[in-house]
This record gives C-alpha cells, structure tokens and sequence, in this order.
C-alpha cells in the first residue's frame, strides 16, 4: 500500500479544494489535493457557460475557463494532486488523520496528515428526494447529469422536455437544450418566485419564450417505458388544487430542485452536521468539531458563485496554515441566526480580527437592512436594494463592531445575532 | 430455437424467484430444462419489488399450503446464502403494539407460532421492546419477537439462483414472451409473441401476474389473478431511525400492515401498503398511498423523516383467494400451475422449487441426480465490503477494482464489467446486481459513467442502451 504524509489532505479538487490547498503550500505547508476525476476542476468542467469569475478574475469566464485558472494558480504554488482516487475514509490514527484514497493506478493510498480540508462539492437532489409519485419509466434526470451528458459527452438526453425547479442549472439547460434543437415545454416551480438567479431568467427562459410556472407543485410523472408526461398542479394561498391538475405531455424530465453537501466521509468521520446547510457546523476558523478539519465550499454550504467558493476556501487553508503553526483565536463569539434569516456560516466570529460571515435570506425584500447585534445593541447595518433566498449574502464584522463597550464585561457567552429586517 | 435447441424435458415461464428456484431445483438432474422470461433481464416482476423479509412463520396457520411452503423455506437460507452469495441475515422480527387491545392479537400470533414450531418466539413487554428496538415509539405497550425472521435482497436472490441454474446447463431465454401453446404429440409447442418457439414435454406456469392468461393459454385453469399494489419508500443509510430488527404492526384481517424494514444493505425500507388495481403494469406510485407510508411508520419509530427519502416504488401481489395454487393442472397435460404466489413466496420459494420437483415426478418425469452438479456460484468481490488492506490486493490483481464508479454504494468499475458480462446489460439490470445507481444520489454521478462502460463492454450505440429494454431508451441524439 502506497504510504504518504502530508501537513495536509484536501478531499476533492474543485474550486474550493485547489484553493484552499494553494493557500496551505503559499504558507508554507506541504498539501496534497484527492480528486476522483481524472482531472482537477470539480463541477466547473461541465459548466461551459459564462458567467463565472466577475469578483475573483475581474472577467467574464465559463467553468472550465475559471477551474484553469484557479489551477494555474494552485500548480504555481506547488500543491501536489492524486487525480483519478477516490477517498474512502477518514480516521484518525495515532494522532494523525488518515486519509485511505483508491485508484486503479495506485491500488489502496494511505495519507497521513495534520491536518484535512474537506471540499468534496455537493449533489443533486432527485426525484425521490422531492417525491414525486407516478411510474418510473426512463427520461428522468437531475439537471447537473444532463449537463454532463450534452456538455461533456455530446449526447441528447430527449426532445421534448419539462425542467422541474427553477434552479440556476435548469435555468442553464433549457438554454443549452434549446439550443441544441429540443422543445423545453416549460419550467415548473412551487414557490412562488424563481429559485436562480434573476439574470438567468431572463437569459434562459424569457429569451426563448419558455413558460414558467410559478407556484405549481408536479404530482406526477407519467409514462411505461420512458417519460409521457408530467401532471402539475397549481398551490393556491397553500392549498394545492388538484381539481385544476393538468398534464404537459414531454419524453424528458431534468430536475433541478437544489443540491446537498456531499459530507457522508464527514459524518462518518464524526463530525457533526448543520441541519439547516447539511454541511459541518463549523468555527471562526472553518474548522469543524473535529480539530484540525476544515471545511469549504459546496461542502460546507451550497454556494451560488463559485468566486465566494475560492474566496472561502482560501481563507479555509490560510486557517488551516494557522492551525499547523499552533495559533488559535483567545476566544469566539456566537453567531445566532435572527429573523429572516435560515444560516449563518462560519457560526461563531473571533473579536480580535474581521470576520468574513456567508448567509441565506428566507423572504424575498426589497430594502432590506442587515443587522448585527449584541444584546439587543445594533453594531453593524447594512442596507440592501433587494434580497432573496437563492442570492448568498454576506457580510463582515471586525474588533470595531465586536467591542464590548465595557471591557470588564466581556464575557465568552455574548451572543452575535444577525437579522434581516 | 426448437432447430438450435431441440426439445426440453422442462419448460418453465416466468423467471421470478418461483421459476428460477424450479430450474435451479431441476438443474441438479439430467434434464434439458428451459427458463423463460418475457423481460429483457430477470427478476423484473412481482420478485423485484417487495419486502425481502424471510418470515417468521408465525402470521399464518398451517392448514394454508403457502405456510407450510414458508415454514419449510425459511429453514432453506443458510445453506443457499452459504452457496448462492446474495445479501441474507436473520436479524429477527418484532411486532410492536401501541395499545393494550393489540396485546391479544400479539397473543393469538405466539400461539400460531408456538404450534407452528417458530424456534425462540417470545411475548414481550413494553420494556423488553425498548430493549430491543429503542426507536420504537414511548406508546409501545409490548410485543412479540421471533428471531428466526431474516431479510433478504430479493432480486439479488433471484440472479444468484438463475446463475446458479445456468451454470448447472439451464438455458435462460429472456425477451421470450409466452403467448401462445399448442399439443404436438407428447409434447407442448410454445410460441412468444415475436413467433419463436419453444418444445417440452413439461410445462411449469410461474408467470406470476399473468399466470392466469398463461393457464388460459395452456387450455388450463380458469382463474383470475388480481393485482394488488404495495407502494414503498426507501431510506438513506444515514437515517438516524434504522431498526435493529425489522418491525411490524400488529396485523389486520387483510395485511400484515405497513413495516420497517433494515435491508441488508444498510438502507430502510418502509411500507407497504395493500391496495387493488386494474392494470398489472401499473408500477406508478401515488400521492395518497404514499402519504400513509410515512403516517404509518412514524406511529412505530416517531424519528422517521421524510429528508431520508431517497426514493419510492411499488410492487404488484398477484391475488387470487387465500392460498397458493401450486398444482398439476387438472385440465391440461403436463403443466403445473405455480400461481398466486403472494407473501410469502419469496419465503417459500425455496420449498416451492422442491415441491414442485415432487409433483413433475409424480406425473412422470425422470429424476436422476447429476454426478458433477455444482451448488455454488463465483463469489463476486465487492469493493464496499474489503478493508483497504483487501482492496489493495484486488486492485493489484484487477485495477478495475480502483476505479470507484458509484460513490453513494461504492461500486467499483470491476463488479459494473462483470454484472455486464453475465448478461445484465440495461442500467436496471446494472443496478440491481451491483447496487450502482441505487444509493442517495439515484444515479446522479455515474449515470453517465456507467453508459460509457456498457457501450464499451458490449459494443452498443447510444441508442441502444435502455434502463429496462423495451421503449426505456436513455439517450435520444448526438450532438
Ligand atoms: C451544475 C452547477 C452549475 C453551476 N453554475 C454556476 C454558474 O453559472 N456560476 C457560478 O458562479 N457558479 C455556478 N455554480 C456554482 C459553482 O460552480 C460551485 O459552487 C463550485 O464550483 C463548487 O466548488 P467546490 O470545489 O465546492 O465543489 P465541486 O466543484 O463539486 O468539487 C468537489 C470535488 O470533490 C471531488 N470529490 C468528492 N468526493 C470525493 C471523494 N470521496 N474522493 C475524492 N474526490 C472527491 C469531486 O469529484 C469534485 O471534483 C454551479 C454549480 C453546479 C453544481
Ligand atoms: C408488496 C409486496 C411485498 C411482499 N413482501 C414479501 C416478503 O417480505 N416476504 C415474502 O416472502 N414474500 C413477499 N411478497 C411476495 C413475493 O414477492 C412473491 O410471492 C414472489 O415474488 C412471487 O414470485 P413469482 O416468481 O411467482 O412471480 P414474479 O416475480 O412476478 O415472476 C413472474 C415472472 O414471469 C414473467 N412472465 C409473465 N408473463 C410471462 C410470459 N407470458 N412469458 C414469459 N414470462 C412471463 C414475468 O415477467 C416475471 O418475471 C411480497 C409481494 C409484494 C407485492
């Protein structure tokens, strides 16, 4: 069995994991990226439309284009990387992690390490997930594999098609597969407003004259062999109407009803898990309950740009370096989630430095105002032209914000909580 | 096929878990024996979708036919999961009652245990059922345990045995829907629907669903066979309300009722339910059913959540009476009607392999035993049960143990080439053998990997690969 050791292990090289892993190496630590594919990039392979990279590069790239150049990036400051191997397990051994990786190359790698980053992206959800009765005849995809199989392998999956969820990549495959000369019949949804990102709509959908079905629930799918139809149902003030129930006939249905961090090693490892992002529950430094493992990216919490990922990751692996060289915060202030809003990520901030903190509306609002506060004391607000669920908000809170006004009562129980009102 | 082929000794219709322990059975004589199938891969009826549970032999009295069958094949697990290497444990029963009335019921079960000589069935009390099942509602007010009760992977179960029977010279004929059959001489003469023929002296009905249109068919038995559906849910493995045992409600004068079920591949399954349809291709799963599923099954262990859900499906009971109808035909020469095999015939089965063997030699049919018979079948690796240590070894040996193609189940690109090979060539047929598309992500990741792998290994196009045969066609056009 192949034996190696390293400061630390990345699982998954995607946009977080190099990222995170070229920050580690520009610190001075040795990393050692896993990834199952035979190429580094993660999910950004099979995204060959535009739309990436405005915030990190400055420029309008498409995934593959983006996952260049981050790995450029990563390859300049000498990570090194087993492609093709798939992790395990996690478990810890002797004081160390260990890593146990498989490849048809290698056989069985065993990884010693300080410490892990955990970046391997998310999935996503499918049809049982969302449970949609009816029969189970072939022409049933989730978005992100139908991407793949046009984008990467150049197949069709059908003609006809409904994309159930609003989701930014059905959003991407209606245009791609409308382009490729396939009749989308339409883009059903049960909240009332989309799910993607509003430019999405308008680029995908409206362009092409694709209806959209707003507050419509699908109660069933049709069909003996592959898919004959689908029959969706309008949600009215809550109430689904099935006496208003009505069928779009199509042979494809391609899901795009949201994406779950991918934390089985995770959990097997122990960590413990946020119910409300299914990711890690973690500390001002990203790092999970388990010391030394760090988490980021879609793995943490499902991320909508991928430049906040790289952007995350990267301050993962700078506390990743942090933790190697022995330092950590003199104490942490707890984050709570206030009204509107559904998490919070990291959940804890550390008062002596600035905090990056990621968050997610429940309401959509125009002229909202973020709020920070500390025992009923507003110390940070920001005002905000409109929010919604599917755009990651953020913002940052620093020794100023986070000051106790009497030092003598600080105390490590203060609370942070953040709302959006 | 009869100019290829000649004529068979057997001709069984129907390869279920009934048909494929008959010719696994009569595999171990000197007979030409045939296994014919109207899908494109085996196991694709009623013996696919149920509740793969070896019962306990305490739900029904032993005047029915179908509980003697069950009490006889419970017993005949060990030695096949010993030979035959399909997922099999006897992890026990218990049926749990929420209220103090049930408590007779349970009493009336451990009697018609106790008579029916169930080893180890016990009464139990509310603290005993704690102990054993700690996920089990605070309403729990007792219970009976038989730890004789198993769980098995049904379809699993039913290749193993058709490879089994192959093996030992069975010719498994799939796409052979039989359709029509006529006297020639001594002999049967049976046509598919695509007009291939088949000759054999003896004819076994285990057409499951449509045993009653075979029997027809046959000049036989005029019978009806009513589909009754049972709709499921299927859990993740990193569900916090997995049982210990699998769990049952106290029965009602129609079902066994809606259980919990730990499969023996870590998931849950849970259901099902009991309701009549028309059509005997209606596998579509519905709202309403669907809804008392998870009503139901909380009832027993509060902490079931549908974010567990990774998928649904449904099975068809082939109903017709109470009992089994396992008989020579009184109508037609040479034909032996395995029919209305419902729960628990995938129990039975077992028995009912060798019980038929028994009526085939009463009519007439010569049994002599083969000097060379082999009862077991190559024991496939798999790369989610080896330790690292072991892996490494395989992937020395094969590197296609190193290539990880389902990452929910862990399968590994070596077992998918192998299930291949033996003549599992649909995604269904892939995933059922290999569990590959069959975890939390339901094919999301290797779909697409696996396509590549069955066109490689079989030479098809993209058109050709299908999820079950039939018009279940996968890709539509290239780029
Ligand atoms: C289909 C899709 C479309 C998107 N479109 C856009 C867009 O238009 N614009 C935009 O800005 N963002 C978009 N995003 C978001 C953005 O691309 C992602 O958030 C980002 O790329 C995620 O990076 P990641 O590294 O966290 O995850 P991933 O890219 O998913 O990387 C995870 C990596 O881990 C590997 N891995 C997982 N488990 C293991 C294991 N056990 N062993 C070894 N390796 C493992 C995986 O193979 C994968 O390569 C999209 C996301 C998706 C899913
Ligand atoms: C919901 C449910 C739960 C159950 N749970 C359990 C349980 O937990 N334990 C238990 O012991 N039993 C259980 N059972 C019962 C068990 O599943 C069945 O008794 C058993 O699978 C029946 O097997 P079979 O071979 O008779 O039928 P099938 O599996 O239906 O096989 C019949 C085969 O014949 C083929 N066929 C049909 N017509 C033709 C034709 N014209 N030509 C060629 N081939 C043809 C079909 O395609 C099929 O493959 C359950 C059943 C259901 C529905």
């Amino acid at each position: 069995m192949k034996q190696l050791k390293f400061d630390a292990a990345v699982i998954g090289g995607g946009a977080a994991g190099m990222s995170a892993a070229a920050e580690l190496r520009s610190r001075g630590c040795s990393a050692l990226v896993i990834e199952r594919e035979e190429e580094l990039g993660g999910i950004l392979m099979q995204c060959i439309h535009n739309g990436f990279g405005l915030i990190e590069f400055n420029e309008e790239l498409s995934g593959p284009e983006f996952a260049q150049k981050i790995e450029e990036r990563a390859v300049a400051s000498g990570i090194e990387a087993l492609c093709g191997t798939t992790v395990l397990e996690i478990r810890q051994e002797g004081g160390f992690h260990v890593v146990y990786g498989v490849s048809s190359r290698h056989g069985v790698v065993r990884v010693e390490a300080k410490a892990v980053v955990l970046a391997m992206g998310c999935r996503e959800r499918n049809r049982g997930n969302i449970r949609i009765p009816g029969s189970r005849p072939s022409g049933v995809y989730t978005a992100g594999l139908a991407q793949r199989l046009v984008n990467i392998d150049g197949y069709i999956p059908g003609k006809d098609v409904v994309i159930i969820g609003s989701g930014d990549i059905g959003l991407i495959m209606a245009r791609r597969l409308s382009w490729s000369g396939c009749k989308i019949h339409g883009v059903v949804e049960i909240l009332p407003y989309p799910s993607g990102l509003t430019r999405n709509i308008v680029q995908c959908l409206e362009d092409f004259g694709i209806p959209l079905y707003l507050s419509h629930l699908t109660t069933n799918i049709r069909g003996k062999d592959r898919v004959q139809g689908v029959e969706i149902t309008p949600v009215e003030n809550g109430a689904v109407r099935y006496d208003k129930s009505f069928e779009i006939p199509c042979d494809t249905v391609l899901l795009s009803v949201g994406l779950v961090p991918e934390n089985e090693l995770s959990r097997n490892l122990g960590v413990e898990i946020n119910p409300a992002t299914n990711g890690p529950w973690v500390d001002s430094r990203l790092m999970t309950n388990i010391p030394g493992v760090f988490a980021c990216g879609n793995v943490l919490h499902v991320h909508d740009l991928v430049d906040y990922v790289a952007e995350e990751a990267r301050r993962a692996g700078a506390f990743a370096a942090d933790w190697l060289a022995g330092a950590s915060p003199q104490r942490e202030l707890r984050l709570k989630t206030g009204s509107n809003v559904r998490y919070l990520n990291p959940s804890k901030v550390d008062p002596d430095r600035e905090n990056k903190i990621y968050l997610r509306s429940m309401v959509v609002k125009n002229g909202a105002v973020l709020e920070a506060r500390i025992d009923g004391r507003v110390v940070k607000s920001i005002k905000k032209a409109h929010v919604q669920p599917s755009e990651m908000l953020f913002l940052t809170l620093g020794p100023k914000d986070l000051a106790e006004p009497d030092q003598r009562t600080a105390s490590q129980s203060a609370q942070v909580e953040i709302a959006i009102v | 096929m009869t100019d290829r082929t000649g004529r068979y000794d057997v001709a069984i219709i129907g390869a279920g878990v009934c048909g494929a322990n008959i010719a696994r059975k009569l595999s171990q004589y000197e007979l030409k024996v045939a296994l014919l199938e109207k899908e494109i891969d085996v196991s694709l009826g009623t013996s696919k979708a149920n509740s793969g549970i070896v019962h306990g032999g305490f739900h029904d009295n032993k005047k029915y036919l179908k509980a003697r069958l069950e009490l006889k094949g419970a017993l005949m697990f060990e030695r096949l999961h010993d030979e035959l290497d399909f997922p099999f444990e006897r992890c026990g029963i218990v049926v749990v009652a929420l209220h103090e009335d049930e408590l007779r019921t349970i009493e009336q079960l451990y009697l018609q245990g106790v008579e029916n000589g169930v080893i180890g069935i016990e009464m139990c009390s509310r603290e005993r059922m704690l102990e054993l099942e700690p996920k089990l509602s605070s309403d729990t007010v007792g219970g009976l345990y038989a730890p004789s009760g198993g769980i098995v992977e049904p379809y699993r179960f039913v290749f193993s045995l058709v490879e089994s029977a192959r093996k030992n010279g069975v010719d498994l004929v799939t796409e052979f829907a039989a359709a029509l059959a006529r006297r020639e001489g001594d002999d049967w003469i049976i046509t598919a629907l695509d007009g291939r023929e088949i000759r054999a002296k003896y004819v076994v009905n285990s057409a499951g669903l449509f045993a009653d249109t075979l029997s027809k068919a046959f000049g036989a038995e005029d019978f009806a066979i009513k589909p009754r559906k049972g709709e499921y849910y299927l859990l993740d493995k990193m569900t916090k309300a997995k049982p210990n045992r699998v769990i049952f409600p106290v029965p009602t004068a129609v079902s066994k009722g809606m259980l919990i079920i730990p499969t023996v591949e870590g998931t849950v399954l849970i259901g099902p339910t009991a309701s009549a349809v028309e059509d005997k291709e209606d596998f579509s799963t519905t709202r309403v059913e669907l809804e008392k599923i998870l009503q139901s099954a909380r009832t027993m262990i509060p902490s079931i959540s549908e974010t567990d859900v990774i998928t649904s499906f449904a099975g068809l009971r082939p109903v017709c009476g109470e009992d089994f109808i396992i008989e020579l035909s009184a109508k037609a020469p040479h034909l032996v009607q395995v029919a209305a095999i419902q729960s628990p015939g995938l129990t039975a089965s077992p028995a009912i392999g060798e019980y038929v063997k028994d009526l085939l030699k009463k009519d007439g049919l010569r049994l002599v035993e083969k000097p060379d018979w082999d009862p077991c079948v190559e024991k496939v690796r798999r790369a989610r049960d080896l330790s690292p240590w072991e892996l490494d070894e395989m992937v020395a040996k094969d590197p296609a143990y190193g290539d990880i193609v389902c990452r929910c189940e862990r399968v590994s690109e070596a077992e998918i080439v192998k299930a291949i090979r033996a003549g599992h060539t649909t995604l269904d047929g892939i995933k059922y053998v290999t569990r590959a598309q069959m975890g939390r992500c339901q094919g999301g990741f290797c779909t697409y990997k696996i396509i590549k792998i069955l066109m490689r290994e079989t030479g098809m196009g993209y058109e050709e690969v299908t999820k079950r045969g039939g018009g279940s066609y996968v890709l539509r056009g290239e780029l």
